[in-house]
């Protein structure tokens, strides 16, 4: 069935534009975050108090217990703004990780999240991994009622003032092997750890991690011992779905900019939109941000799939949309000419955003062959 | 993926899947699966099949012996044929003239005309193009003079697909030299079998013979051939715009289906001692193709919600055939690459051989030489960007 806007998703739609207006345009992002003078969860607050924060926890603990539609209309409106606060980490991965839980302590944990007193980041990254789920090396030994976490992170986005870490680890079997990954929740600043912090051309904090034999308590595992892959995939997807639709977001914001360069740029005497060239340069940008909205509703709906449907579904997608993002971004820098270069102006932090939401979980490369490898109808 | 869960619709489906499975010959779905073009007589023959059951007709009203099904039956009815290798149809009586004639043509007309096209006893072509009036349409310059009852028709047409076998030609013609452009032109229903017309072919780059010239040297028709009024000629075309959006929804379903026997055809095949269907760089590029075709296909199931809810879907259908036949040639192109060596076997070569060509052969590569043809035909895709940078962008 094809995705259909409710009246509830309109209103929140309407919001988060107006939200986007208010505190996260691009006059704002470049007073406050490129000026170095925004601290760290900027709107974070604002976000709690809308409810967004809570929009895909189960109402149980404290949220508004969404569906991924929610955070789909959410997402698209906020690419279209400046928002470096940790969302999709939080807000929408860490509840899929964090929401079958036993523990009190992670359920408390989970039941932060509204109130905006948890930020969660994912440990996804490592030396040599490579983007799949199942490179992990970083090494966890079990003994007197804990695991023992030694290793390197490379890449920890949100890392950088995160209260919690999400630890892909491994402890049983060989590197990109499914079987024998555990997921640990650990605690920022847990002894042993040390945060190096960077930030990506977009603004975002990254981290890289080392872990010298911390100790986490058996209690903070979640799902399953060894079998912690699926749990993660599966929450990974969720994120990758709601980043698609602020891929989306992003690519029409630059694409009305450009346009509405096209139309007051003069060269040659004339306006530049009146060129063929760039006409159908414009238009072939314009079928790039349809063919996404196709693909982020079509990989929104795939969530609710078993696993082999999902996974095509998402991987089909976030291929696809890395692509039409790449060409987006970069065909409207070029549309403007010189300026497009410029950091001043908005279309080239669209266009470095969009660059790293390509390479986020996975770039269009990697997602394209493991669609291949999924053959037909039949279930991995 | 099902346009919506309704039973109705699935009891449906399931009609149209029986119908097929029982109707269809398997020599039909074997042309279909090979790549190869139907054959005028396979479409004719098709015709009748479907007449027979009542779907003659799948896109028309009841009033005018069609269906009246909505855009969701007729969705699942092309998905259906495209699942069964119902070889693809090309009907211009059908989807073009037929519409234009139902809903601007006399009583008389529409008695004469309508039924014969649904029995498929009359085939239509489409006199459009000429040897100066591309993608510039309106620059047209075959002239209908008025002389009493009758017009007299002077000029050329070209690339008048199935000329050679229609009955009737649905032409656009100057009727008056002063007014500008868009404003001469006529629309005049015409029988291919009126003295002063001559059908010449025109061998396209398969070496086929689907295309004609159609020449008209003081060709007499009566008056009433006129459909419509003289000069609206040019606005009658925007009925099919509201039909175009359907059929651009649709597009993907047969090229998905294409694919499907690139892949099953890149399985049989070995390189390297493997399956090419194995092979990594193959299989991205299929890939590739699959999930741009996975994005059509929402699409198009967008287009025909939008419609049933009354949402207006702006350019999407210029949009939906830029990219349908984009891919339908980067399909083909990959089809033709699966053969390998094989490519070179297009056909027999004087009388030293009598071996039969192989199975698979020369389908592919005719769908790719035809292919060619489809990023030109029904607006080029470059006027297809026009449409977009104006239409949508305001450019």
């Amino acid at each position: 069935m094809v995705f259909r806007i409710s009246p509830e998703q309109q209103q929140l739609r309407d919001s988060a534009l107006r939200f986007v207006r208010e505190n996260a345009s691009f006059e704002r992002w470049q007073k406050t975050v490129v000026a170095g003078q925004e601290p760290a969860r900027g709107t974070w607050r604002q976000m709690a108090d809308l409810g967004w924060l809570g929009i895909v926890v189960g109402e149980e603990q404290g949220g508004l217990g969404g569906s991924p539609f929610d955070t789909m209309v959410l997402m698209e409106a906020l690419g279209s703004g400046f928002v470096r606060d940790p969302y999709v980490g939080t807000c929408v991965l860490a509840p899929r990780l964090l929401e079958h839980a036993q523990s009190n302590a992670v359920k408390a944990v989970l039941a932060a999240i509204p109130e905006g007193h948890a930020i969660i980041a994912l440990a996804l990254g490592e030396t040599d991994g490579g983007f799949g789920l199942a490179d992990v090396s970083t090494r966890a030994t079990r003994q007197d009622g804990s695991f023992r976490i030694s290793g390197l992170k490379t890449y920890v986005p949100d890392g950088v003032d995160a209260t919690h870490i999400v630890v892909p680890v491994r402890t049983s079997g060989a590197l990109h092997e499914r079987n024998g990954i555990t997921l640990l929740l650990v605690d920022a600043g847990s002894p042993g750890m040390t945060t190096m912090a960077f930030r990506s051309v977009d603004h975002r904090p990254v981290a890289q991690i080392r872990f010298d034999d911390v100790r986490v308590a058996d209690h903070r595992v979640l799902g399953a011992v060894d079998q912690g892959h699926d749990l993660l995939e599966f929450g990974v997807d969720h994120a990758i779905a709601a980043e698609l639709a602020e891929a989306l977001g992003a690519m029409d914001a630059a694409a009305d900019l450009t346009l509405a360069y096209l139309k007051t740029r003069e060269q040659f005497g004339a306006l530049i939109g009146s060129f063929q060239a760039l006409q159908h340069r414009m238009a072939d940008i314009a079928m790039a941000c349809e063919e996404t909205r196709s693909l982020v509703y079509l990989a929104t709906a795939g969530l609710s799939a078993g696993r082999h449907d999902r996974r095509r579904a998402i991987s089909a997608a976030k291929a696809r949309v890395g692509q039409c993002g790449l060409f987006v971004g970069h065909q409207c820098v070029q549309l403007h000419g010189g300026i497009g270069t410029s950091d001043e102006m908005a279309v080239s932090h669209y266009m470095r955003r969009l660059r790293m939401l390509d390479m986020r979980f996975g770039n269009a490369d990697f997602h394209r062959s493991v669609f291949a490898a999924m053959a037909r109808g039949a279930v991995s | 993926m099902a346009v919506s869960s309704d039973p109705q619709q699935d009891a449906f489906r399931h009609d149209v899947r029986a119908f097929f499975a029982a109707n269809i010959p398997d020599g039909m779905r074997a042309g279909a699966r090979s790549g190869r073009r139907p054959s005028v007589d396979e479409w004719k023959a098709l015709q009748t099949i479907l007449f027979k059951r009542g779907w003659g007709a799948p896109s028309w009203p009841r009033e005018y012996g069609g269906t009246g099904w909505s855009p969701a039956e007729l969705y699942i009815f092309e998905q259906e044929a495209a699942a069964a290798d119902v070889p693809p149809p090309f009907h211009q009586g059908l989807e073009n003239i037929g519409p234009i004639i139902f809903t601007y043509g006399s009583s008389a007309q529409k008695a004469k005309y309508l039924p014969r096209i649904i029995t498929g006893e009359d085939w239509w072509c489409q006199g459009y193009s000429e040897p100066g009036a591309g993608s510039d349409l309106a620059s047209l310059r075959t002239r209908a003079v008025r002389d009493g009852d009758h017009y007299i028709i002077n000029g050329q047409k070209l690339w008048t697909s199935y000329a050679h076998v229609a009955d009737y030609v649905f032409c656009l013609v100057r009727t008056d030299p002063a007014a500008r452009k868009q404003a001469g032109i006529s629309l005049l229903l015409i029988d291919l079998k009126t003295p002063g017309i001559r059908v010449r072919p025109v061998k396209t780059l398969d070496e086929r013979h689907h295309v004609n010239e159609v020449f008209f040297e003081d060709a007499r028709v009566p008056l009433d051939c006129l459909l419509g009024e003289e000069g609206k000629g040019w606005s009658y075309g925007k009925v099919l715009l509201d039909r175009e959006r359907s059929i651009s929804a649709m597009l993907s379903l047969r090229l998905a289906r294409q694919l499907d026997h690139v892949r099953a055809h890149a399985a049989r095949v070995r390189r390297g001692g493997r399956p090419l269907s194995d092979n990594d760089a193959f299989r991205d590029k299929l890939a590739q193709i699959e999930i741009e075709l996975m994005a059509l296909g929402y699409s198009g199931q967008r287009i025909i919600a939008d419609t049933m809810a009354g949402i207006d879907t702006g350019v999407r259908s210029s949009m939906a055939k830029v990219r349908w036949s984009e891919l339908l040639q980067r399909t083909t192109e990959l089809w033709v690459e699966v053969l390998g060596y094989d490519a070179a076997l297009f056909a027999h070569a004087g009388s030293l051989s009598n071996t039969p060509l192989p199975a698979d052969m020369p389908g592919p590569m005719l769908s790719y030489l035809y292919g060619r043809v489809t990023t030109i035909y029904a607006g080029s895709n470059e006027v297809q960007r026009n449409i977009i940078a104006r239409r949508s962008l305001g450019l």
